[in-house]
């Protein structure tokens, strides 16, 4: 999709420690150059510090160490300078708001650049947004009305008008049904070529890593136990030091990986 | 609308939403109005409606015994009951939004108890700042000790992160504090002093003056255009605060300064009319339902709906017992509680 003469947008994690207190989560962690147009998968165990990275990443929790995004160091910038670059999409989504789709998408906008974009552009970059998921429709509804997949596809809204240069989405299917699990994935893979974004993504299913991501992150400890393609990254040694599960990585007839548990070691 | 527009038709729905949402604020406003007129025209001494608008407009047209009535008493009271309510309920909408709680009050952090304590140090120990008229310096010290409970507040939480929870926490521990501290005073007191002080803790608008009321006046205008201009980073950090953050609101400076336009209302009100609970907690849920959360909406609704209930309120305290001026505190449930759910019960598909 990108012209040819274009560099992509790098990401470059460095020397990361992040922690609560005294209790450190991650240590000294190094992830080179992440893509843009590409989207990376953050798997691993319960407790592997997954949404902690994604977190320090977003810039919601103090971390030491260097996040760079070509030639802008992001840690130490502030929470509005940080925002500029970066849209982080937790995994709970709000409960009981009385807001429709489309004033959430605005807010997302108005409140951190109201005074640099008229109202008119807001409006329709958040129906751009709307219309680029499928979701014009659901623009004059109440984010209660929703299903789960709407919602999930309403909060993809908010982050992606704001046009981010780097994405991150914490297990955003894990609530979901199989058509709204694929549909969201699909439309993650597809944004990030589109616009160059930079995409970590925490899953916890793995085939689902394997079938949307082309860089694949495990995560133990703190710490990265394999990073690679989806094919190095997944393998059956990996699984059972990361996981501790006996388990074989086959391909389907579709040429995609699936992992088959046999049983927990 | 544009032809040309690709989003012509949800354009056009967003407007008639907006329009909607207008017409409600300005229905509101109107409601206000006439429930101010009919706070005015109600009170022992039978003024017909018609002289009260000419009293109002005209106030050489009347005699002086009326004209006394009007201007010095139930202008100032009616008044009063308007701008109490909307500060009040203000306040119990920003503090809904910031503590993300609809339970959440402009009295749940300890504002009022700590305003009681102050008023019970005025009553019973004598207590007197210098340099202020008699009747200023119980207003003064409730307000002192109200504003000073959300500044200790504040640093307390700032010790530990500013997180809703605690927040919360400390909060509910100042309000412990304080009861404990008035029943203390209370202990003490005189019998006489006692019955002050239960009196000044109902809430009542016959305490007010127009220098009480012009305070109040500046205190809320000074708030409001901070609390508006607040209004689209309120309405994001609806969807939750990590998400506000990474929109790049920072929430805890949101939070702080909301906090701080809270105490100066809620402050302010409790320390010229005393405790008036029910206003700042469901005049928010009748403007949510009313409008949404958009706060550009939701925040003058809000204001309007207290101040609507407050009036209705004082109307209900100069009649429900004939004869009687009922503390105006007393009676904001009883009305507002059928008005909430009269609401509840007739509430279509939200939005």
């Amino acid at each position: 999709m990108q012209g040819t003469g274009e560099t992509l947008p790098q990401l470059h994690i460095g020397g990361l420690h992040v922690g609560y207190g005294r209790r450190r989560i991650i240590e000294a962690l190094d992830l080179p150059a992440l893509e843009g147009g590409t989207v990376t998968a953050l798997i691993g165990p319960n407790a592997a510090g997954k949404t902690t990275l994604l977190r320090a990443l977003a810039g919601l929790v103090p971390a030491k160490g260097s996040i760079r995004l070509d030639d802008v160091e992001l840690t130490g910038l502030s929470v509005a300078g940080h925002a500029r670059h970066v849209t982080y999409m937790p995994q709970a989504l709000p409960q009981r708001v009385a807001l429709t789709v489309f004033e959430a998408t605005l807010s997302a906008l108005m409140s951190s650049r109201g005074g640099a974009l008229s109202t008119a552009d807001a409006h329709a970059r958040a129906l751009d947004a709307l219309a680029r998921l499928g979701i014009s429709d659901l623009a004059m509804r109440g984010l209660d009305e929703l299903s789960g997949g709407q919602r999930q596809l309403a909060s993809l809204a908010q982050s992606i008008v704001r046009e981010p240069a780097v994405l991150l989405l914490d297990e955003p299917t894990s609530a979901l049904d199989i058509h709204h699990q694929l549909r969201v994935m699909q439309l993650v893979a597809e944004l990030a070529r589109e616009r160059s974004i930079i995409v970590v993504i925490v899953l916890h299913d793995i085939a689902q890593a394997a079938r949307y991501a082309q860089r694949v992150v495990v995560l133990q400890n703190g710490a990265v136990a394999a990073d690679g393609t989806p094919e190095a990254a997944i393998t059956p040694e990996t699984l059972a030091r990361v996981y501790r599960v006996e388990a074989r990585v086959e391909r389907c007839s579709h040429g995609f990986l699936q992992v088959i548990v046999d049983r927990a070691v | 609308m544009s032809e040309l527009s690709p989003h012509a038709q949800e354009l056009a729905a967003y407007a008639r939403l907006v329009r909607r949402r207008v017409a409600i604020v300005a229905g509101l406003g109107a409601l206000m109005l006439v429930a101010l007129l009919f706070d005015i025209a109600t009170g022992p001494s039978n003024l017909p409606l018609g002289d009260v608008v000419t009293g109002i407009l005209h106030p050489a047209a009347l005699d002086a015994p009326a004209r006394v009535i009007i201007w010095d008493v139930r202008l100032p009271y009616a008044l009063m009951a308007v701008l109490v309510g909307a500060a009040l309920a203000l306040a119990g909408a920003e503090m809904q939004t910031i503590l993300n709680n609809p339970l959440a009050s402009p009295f749940t952090l300890g504002v009022s108890s700590a305003a009681s304590f102050g008023a019970a140090l005025a009553l019973v120990l004598g207590v007197g700042l210098p340099l202020l008229p008699a009747d200023w310096n119980l207003p003064a010290f409730a307000f002192l000790f109200a504003f000073g409970s959300v500044l200790l507040l504040q640093s307390l939480a700032g010790l530990r992160g500013t997180g809703v929870e605690t927040l919360v926490l400390f909060g509910i521990a100042l309000v412990f504090t304080f009861n404990a501290l008035v029943a203390l005073v209370q202990f003490v007191a005189s019998q006489e002093a006692l019955q002050q002080l239960v009196f000044w803790s109902m809430g009542s608008l016959s305490r007010a003056s127009w220098g009480k009321l012009g305070v109040l006046g500046l205190v809320t205008l000074a708030v409001v255009p901070f609390s508006l201009k607040a209004s689209w980073r309120m309405t994001a950090l609806r969807l939750g605060e990590d998400r506000a953050r990474s929109f790049g609101i920072s929430v805890a400076r949101l939070r702080f300064f909301s906090l701080l336009r809270v105490s100066l209302l809620a402050a302010t009100s409790v320390a010229f009319v005393g405790t008036i609970g029910f206003i700042g907690l469901v005049a928010p849920h009748i403007a949510r339902l009313l409008v949404g959360e958009d706060h550009r909406f939701f925040l003058p609704a809000s204001m309007l709906a207290g101040a609507v209930i407050m009036s209705l309120a004082s109307v209900a305290s100069k009649t429900l017992v004939p004869g009687a001026l009922l503390p105006v505190g007393i009676v904001t449930a009883l009305i507002g509680v059928p008005f909430f759910m009269a609401l509840i019960f007739s509430r279509r598909e939200r939005l």
